[in-house]
């Protein structure tokens, strides 16, 4: 994959698939250009014998176990930057939950470009239009900043329209793109 | 400007839709968006289908949506058309342009694209 916003997707989906009811994805970007993406869920969580083996490259290969390539992915795009990677998550009952922080020196000629952000989160939104999800995204150089929360369209929308009506699709895409050329208003 | 408020007109102008039904000429479009799909450039074909019906004046009549592994990885990006009465198309290595003919010759136009089902890709 060579867009960080398909990573985004990939690792978002991670945290569909573990029952989360509601993620939460949020990218921001200091004056330096360091860019700190992380993605936290309410879902499951990982007990610490996943968590060894999806942090650890070199424990997945010696297991026989077919194992997702996903966060070794995600963890490599940060880390060939001269980034970093961490991941926090708890199984306790309750308050179980993921934390997936990726840090990215987008100034380094090994960072992956962005791609197209906006299709990601529509494309995640409608996929699970049962689940709640907020996105942000602020880039301190530009003052720019963007944000979408499902909560607040569902409390207008009501119970009568799924989020994955393709109208209501067509409008989070104009909604975030206008965001995104709305460099310094806001 | 955009705003949180356009929603309440949206909602309204789409309970007044009359939406036709499956057995009355339905169709479903449906793109695979596992790991593999998205891979593969399924993104880009999902947002094309999205944008294609609502552009089209379709949304009354065709549904577009995701689900997981289709279990032809080899051939991702790959989607799937149900239609009423008529056998499952399955599109398979699509891109964003292919994307494009499939919405005016098919969904339009009603008319499958011969050249990228999966039945023809098998014979090359
Ligand atoms: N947010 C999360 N909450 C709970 N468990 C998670 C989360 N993210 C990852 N995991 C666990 O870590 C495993 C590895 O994730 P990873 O994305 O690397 O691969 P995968 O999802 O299994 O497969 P792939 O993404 O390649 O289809 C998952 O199968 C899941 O068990
Ligand atoms: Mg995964």
């Amino acid at each position: 994959m060579k867009e960080l916003s398909l990573h985004i997707l990939d690792v978002a989906k991670n945290s569909v698939k573990a029952g989360a009811s509601l993620t939460e994805i949020s990218i921001s970007t200091d004056t330096d250009g360091l860019m700190t993406v992380s993605i936290t869920d309410n879902g499951c969580g990982m007990t610490d014998e996943v968590l060894k083996r999806v942090t650890d490259p070199f424990y997945t290969t010696r297991t026989t176990r077919k194992v997702g390539l996903g966060l070794p992915l995600w963890r490599l795009a940060a880390e060939q930057t001269g980034g970093s990677f961490h991941i926090e998550s708890s199984t306790e009952e309750g308050r179980s939950g993921t934390c997936v922080t990726a840090v990215f020196d987008t100034k380094s000629i090994d960072c992956m470009p962005m791609g197209d952000i906006v299709s990601t989160v529509v494309t995640l939104i409608s996929g699970s239009p049962d689940k709640d999800f907020v996105f942000s995204d602020n880039d301190e150089r530009n003052k720019r900043s963007v944000y979408l929360d499902t909560r607040q369209m569902r409390e207008i929308l009501g119970d009568g329209v799924s989020l994955d009506a393709l109208e209501i699709q067509m409008w989070m895409s104009e909604y975030l793109c206008e965001q995104y050329e709305n460099k310094t208003e806001n | 400007m955009k705003s949180l408020a356009e929603l309440a007109a949206i909602k309204a102008k789409m309970q007044d839709k009359v939406v036709i039904r499956e057995g009355e000429g339905a169709i479903r479009v449906v793109v695979g968006m596992a790991t593999c799909g998205i891979a593969a450039g399924a993104r880009p074909v999902l947002s094309t289908f999205v944008e294609g019906v609502a552009n089209n004046n379709l949304t009354s009549k065709v549904t577009v949506t995701q689900t997981g592994c289709i279990g032809i990885c080899q051939y991702e990006p790959v989607v799937e058309i149900f239609e009423d009465g008529k056998e499952k198309v399955t599109y398979v290595k699509l891109d964003a342009d292919k994307a494009k003919r499939i919405v005016e010759e098919h969904l339009v136009g009603g008319k499958v694209v011969n050249e990228y089902t999966i039945g023809e890709y098998k014979k090359i």
